[in-house]
């Protein structure tokens, strides 16, 4: 059997900031508390923790653009400290959520200043930004200024220029925040497809989305606080609960929610409020089914009625709050 | 090699669709005209009024010496403030800077490319200037009259030291957020005070006239104006300074800030991915 090189490896990686939190005084905070990760090559990873759990600090050290306080990275054998050029030969990098780009350029023309960054042969170039165009649906915008583009647009872009390098890794950085349902499906759908297409390379993606990682990765790794939590298959990973059962309940006109807390057999619970809808959404990871009568019992009592009941799969959400103790969006 | 000289092409291109490409070319091409002379008449202006109170005896060779020193400044204020304000603009307003960052192409190179672009529209705005000069101010260049022999390596050698400050700007530019313009300010200041741009150095003080001896700027302006047969004849304090001694040390000069200037950059560079400063925004 063989194996498989590593594309990424990191050990024991740490990463402190100095901030100004409070006027001349300042604070250390940090942002990757030994971290270790091994991505094989031709794996879809996915780093998934909430805003400020490491993630784009793990991407931005493996990336080259920023130092380690300590610990090691290595991306494709070399070392990010001391082997950047030869990374980033290999790398490309997409961040989601942004707005970049120069304005005053065409699509074409932006995508052709970067191709030739990278020493991109003129043909190639040129054949490979017409073809990423027509698959993320951006053909007819070719010729408009960039900062003629809605959002997703801009995204689709993006994603053009990151891809069209043909590396060996590329980092996805919340490629899908922000963007309406098609424009999300269309690139995670064009992720698929350029895995399956292309052996041997590797996509390191993080994501807030459960779904997404569920949907895309092949193996996930759980971060929180600068630590990697879990790092399996989605499947494997929610194994670590299935012993367990999950309830989710929506309730309407909720007064008091503390009740749910301290029923006896309630393993974890998050909590949900729509305000706009005037719904919350309850999620229960039980000790035993038994309870779930418990629980629908206490509705009525907090001054609630019940708008929908669902006994579920574990899904990675639950994974997370088994892991972490709270949900994905609390802080 | 082939991506640092396409990097060097494609980034001066860059540069030269972001100073023209913002308007339609008949708008471009008449504020690239009146701007540099707009600018040169406020001077002109100035100078006017100071000598109707003053000696009008030296007043055509104060006004030459001006002049030519008004326009050729134009190159140190437009690299000094496109170098530093590249970094800034790809950084925090395109969002782009750390992905030419994390490319192979070499973002020494980037910068150079893009110093390249300002460095032409400049010098149309200088011919510009001159030619208003001569037409319009009386300004004595004529071309049949210009030593090109001295002009030619003297222009280059002295555009190098002006880019090699550029450079180390850059660098510092890294570190900082929109502070950068002020501390640009503050240094195209000093050029305009210690080089000679619109006074002789002979008007400074000792300590002035030495620290303006050491700035490669100072011998520029001067063997600018000597080769090009204006504005040098009155007394600019390294006027007694024969063109070959000035030559050389222009050289040497040039060669010691374009060192120090590598090493800020690096330094600038390596200290900005420490502290994570690649891809900030202050939103300043």
């Amino acid at each position: 059997m063989t194996m498989i090189p590593n594309a990424v490896e990191i050990k024991d990686l740490r990463r402190t900031f100095k901030t100004k939190a409070v006027k001349s005084k300042k604070e250390l905070v940090t942002a990757l508390d030994g971290a270790d990760l091994e991505i094989k090559e031709g794996e879809l990873f996915g780093l998934l923790g909430p805003n400020g759990a490491g993630k784009t600090t793990i991407i931005k050290i493996l990336a080259t653009l920023l130092f380690p306080t300590s610990g090691k990275a290595e991306v494709l054998g070399y070392d990010v400290m001391k082997d950047a050029y030869q990374i980033r030969k290999n790398i490309n990098m997409v961040s989601g959520g942004e707005t970049s780009g120069y304005g005053i350029l065409t699509v074409n023309e932006n995508l052709w200043m970067f191709s030739q960054f990278y020493g991109i042969p003129g043909k190639i170039a040129k054949k490979r930004i017409k073809r990423l165009l027509r698959v993320m649906d951006l053909e007819k915008k070719a010729d408009a200024k960039v900062r003629t583009l809605s959002t997703g647009e801009r995204q689709k872009a993006n994603m053009i220029r990151g891809f069209m390098t043909d590396p060996k890794l590329i980092f996805l950085d919340e490629p899908t925040l922000g963007l309406d349902v098609n424009a999300s499906r269309l690139i995670r759908d064009f992720i698929k497809d350029w895995m399956r297409s292309k052996t041997g390379r590797t996509v390191l993606l993080t994501t807030h989305y459960m779904m997404e990682a569920d949907e895309l990765c092949d193996r996930v790794a759980i971060i929180d606080q600068g630590k990697i939590l879990a790092c399996d298959t989605p499947a494997n990973l929610k194994r670590l609960v299935t012993k367990e059962s999950t309830l989710k309940l929506e309730i309407r006109k909720v007064q008091d929610i503390s009740a749910f807390q301290n029923i006896k057999g309630v393993k974890r619970f998050t909590y949900d409020h729509n305000i706009t809808a005037g719904i919350t959404k309850l999620n229960f990871i039980l000790d035993d089914e038994a309870i779930v009568a418990d629980i629908v019992a206490e509705v009525p009592k907090s001054g609630s009625k019940i708008v929908s009941v669902e006994k579920s799969e574990p899904t990675l959400e639950d994974v997370f709050v088994t892991l972490v103790g709270r949900g994905l969006h609390e802080n | 090699m082939k991506i640092n000289r396409n990097t060097f092409k494609w980034s001066a291109w860059l540069g030269w669709q972001m100073e023209s490409n913002w308007t339609r070319p008949f708008i471009f091409a008449i504020y690239a005209i009146v701007r540099p002379i707009a600018a040169s008449l406020i001077l002109v202006v100035m100078f006017y009024v100071i000598t109707y109170l003053g000696d009008p005896s030296t007043a055509r060779a104060n006004f030459d010496f001006l002049f030519i020193g008004n326009a050729f400044f134009m190159y140190i204020a437009q690299v000094l403030f496109g170098v530093t304000w590249i970094i800034h603009d790809d950084r925090e307003h395109y969002r782009t800077l750390k992905y030419i960052y994390i490319s192979p192409a070499n973002y020494f190179v980037y910068i150079l490319g893009r110093t390249l672009s300002k460095i032409l529209i400049t010098t149309f705005a200088v011919i510009i200037t001159l030619a208003f000069g001569v037409i319009f101010l009386e300004v004595p260049l004529n071309p049949l009259g210009v030593d090109w022999l001295l002009f030619i390596p003297v222009f280059i050698i002295g555009l190098l030291s002006i880019i090699a400050f550029g450079l180390a700007l850059a660098g510092i530019s890294f570190l900082t957020a929109k502070h950068t313009m002020g501390m640009n300010e503050g240094i195209a200041g000093v050029f305009y005070l210690f080089c000679g741009v619109i006074f002789p150095l002979s008007v400074l003080p000792d300590w002035g006239i030495s620290f303006a001896k050491i700035l490669p700027v100072t011998y520029w302006l001067d063997l600018i104006r000597t080769s090009l047969g204006a504005g040098a004849g009155i007394d600019t304090a390294v006027a007694g300074t024969s063109v070959e001694v000035s030559l050389v040390v222009l050289i040497i000069s040039t060669i010691g800030f374009a060192l120090f200037s590598i090493g800020t950059f690096k330094l600038g560079d390596n200290l900005a991915r420490r502290k994570g400063y690649l891809d900030m925004t202050t939103a300043y």
